[in-house]
């Protein structure tokens, strides 16, 4: 099997619009959450929401490729120009090689609501404009990257819920490994529009501490009270290592492995079984000894059931406070689709220079995050690989474990 | 609206909408080239021009339709008998 390395990243979050600026502000804990009174007034139990500014791109694309852009497509612009750039591939590499897109993405709503409102009003289809069936399907961010960079490689969008951006990676790994493609442009996308997630706040699945919005985000807290929507966009250059090689590429980080189950249990409630399959099975497929792993991003999103579970399977399967574990969400709020393409930058940052960004918020332990090492303070510490978390709905588990190089 | 107010709004919203300059409109133009529109792009024209005006452009209208100047003629027409 080829082996498969990751040579460029690019970000757009509540914490950034480029990686210096994320990386920054992973060191300085610093929280992206904000309340958004314009969510009250449309009748949501929970304001808080993470900001995230949607891209001027008149200058850098023509209207014709701009029309058929949601928000998370250009957030995905944006996060994938900065990675091609740092990964060293230019338009002319893109034109005169097969590189592959798979990106994790599960909505876009926004467009959808906009077109129906159009509808119901007019009743005239002509008037939702030519922009608006790209815009709507969840393939949009694939479509419109490979469309702008005339990418000619594997070309679909992965909707696993929240889970999304970490199984794109993963599955384009397997790609890679098995020789199919040479060079994957890998990542997730992140509506951040209230129409996005109204339903999802509708199943009180949000913090209410609205008094506090940058303490609303507490993974593993014992007083949390639900997540905090957020979005953007992440993207990861991964390839072949020949291929790095031979292009005389940054080699950044090698994914070592990609752990992956299915709950068939509950469709919101994650269980223990689940997860724990997910990381054995990352840890089994590296071959890495699990006290190599000196960082574990987890997938908590300061629900109270889903960082229970998650802390029982981390307990089951490293042990007592064997390694520091961290929710990047904690300053992020949940990233949803992006997240676990997200996740896989904020750790290469904090591995690359040698710091675990505080869990906020961390101030009184449960039952189970008492079992665990859970910095809610800054630590400087060099690290050489980490294992990455995500889950989503409906019981789908993603585990990557990533190794400096 | 006189048949010129109806021709300043129609460059104005169309030179927006496209992203050209006003200068390149002009009567004799043809409207697909002048406003770089493929088969997509023309749809965004006709909802323009109904949401402007309220004129509903059919199908079989826009492909006689070549140059700015026939789009005026038309359009002023079906404000006219509006």
């Amino acid at each position: 099997m080829n082996r498969v390395v990751i040579t460029g990243m690019g970000i757009y979050s509540c914490l950034g619009k480029n990686i210096d600026e994320v990386r920054q502000a992973l060191y300085d804990g610093k929280s992206g959450i904000i309340l958004d009174p314009s969510r009250k007034e449309m009748g949501f139990r929970s304001g808080l929401t993470a900001k995230v500014d949607v891209p001027d791109l008149k200058q850098e694309l023509s209207r014709s490729q701009r029309v058929y852009m949601p928000e998370q497509a250009k957030y995905a612009y944006v996060s994938t120009v900065e990675a091609l750039k740092n990964a060293k591939i230019s338009q002319d590499y893109l034109n005169e090689h097969e590189v592959g897109l798979l990106f994790g993405n599960d909505s876009s709503a926004d467009p959808v609501v906009k077109a129906v409102d159009i509808m119901r009003e007019k009743k005239d289809t002509t008037l939702c404009g030519s922009g608006t069936i790209f815009q709507s399907m969840n393939s949009t961010v694939t479509m419109n990257l490979g469309c702008i960079f005339k990418l000619k490689g594997i070309n679909l969008t992965v909707s696993g819920a929240c889970a999304s951006g970490s199984h794109a990676i993963g599955l384009g790994t397997m790609f890679i490994q098995n020789g199919l493609q040479d060079m994957i442009i890998c990542g997730g996308a992140q509506e951040v529009n209230p129409y996005s997630i109204g339903s999802f706040d509708g199943i009180s699945a949000f913090s209410i501490r609205e008094d506090e919005p940058q303490k609303a985000s507490r993974p593993f807290d014992r007083d949390r009270d639900g997540l905090v929507p957020s979005g953007g966009a992440a993207t990861v250059i991964i390839e072949s290592y020949e291929s790095a090689k031979r292009r005389g590429a940054p080699i950044l980080a090698e994914i070592l492995g990609y752990g992956f189950s299915a709950n068939g249990d509950h469709i919101s409630s994650p269980n223990v079984d689940g997860p724990t399959r997910s990381l054995l099975m990352s840890i089994k497929r590296a071959g890495v000894n699990i006290k190599d792993i000196g960082y574990v991003n987890a997938h908590a999103t300061s629900t109270h059931v889903g960082d229970t579970n998650e802390a029982k399977a981390l307990f089951n399967v490293f042990g007592e406070k064997t390694v520091e574990i961290t929710s990047t969400k904690s300053q992020t709020g949940h990233e949803m689709w992006m997240a676990g393409a997200s996740e896989i930058i904020y750790s290469m940052l904090m591995m690359k220079d040698s710091f675990i960004a505080p869990n906020l918020n961390f101030e009184n332990p449960d039952e189970d995050s008492a079992k665990l090492l859970i910095p809610n303070k800054r630590i400087e510490k060099h690290f050489d690989m980490f294992l990455s978390n995500s889950f989503g709905f409906g019981g789908t588990n993603s585990s990557l474990i990533v190794k400096n190089l | 609206m006189t048949k010129e107010e109806m021709i300043a709004k129609a460059n104005e919203v169309l030179a927006e909408e496209f992203e050209v300059e006003l200068s390149e409109i002009t009567p004799n133009a043809n409207i697909k080239q002048t406003l770089q529109l493929d088969s997509l792009s023309l749809v965004d024209m006709v909802a323009l021009i109904e949401e402007t005006f309220g004129v509903k452009v059919k199908g079989t209208d826009i492909v006689k339709i070549q140059t700015f100047e026939a789009l005026y003629d038309f359009l002023y027409e079906k404000l006219e008998n509006n």
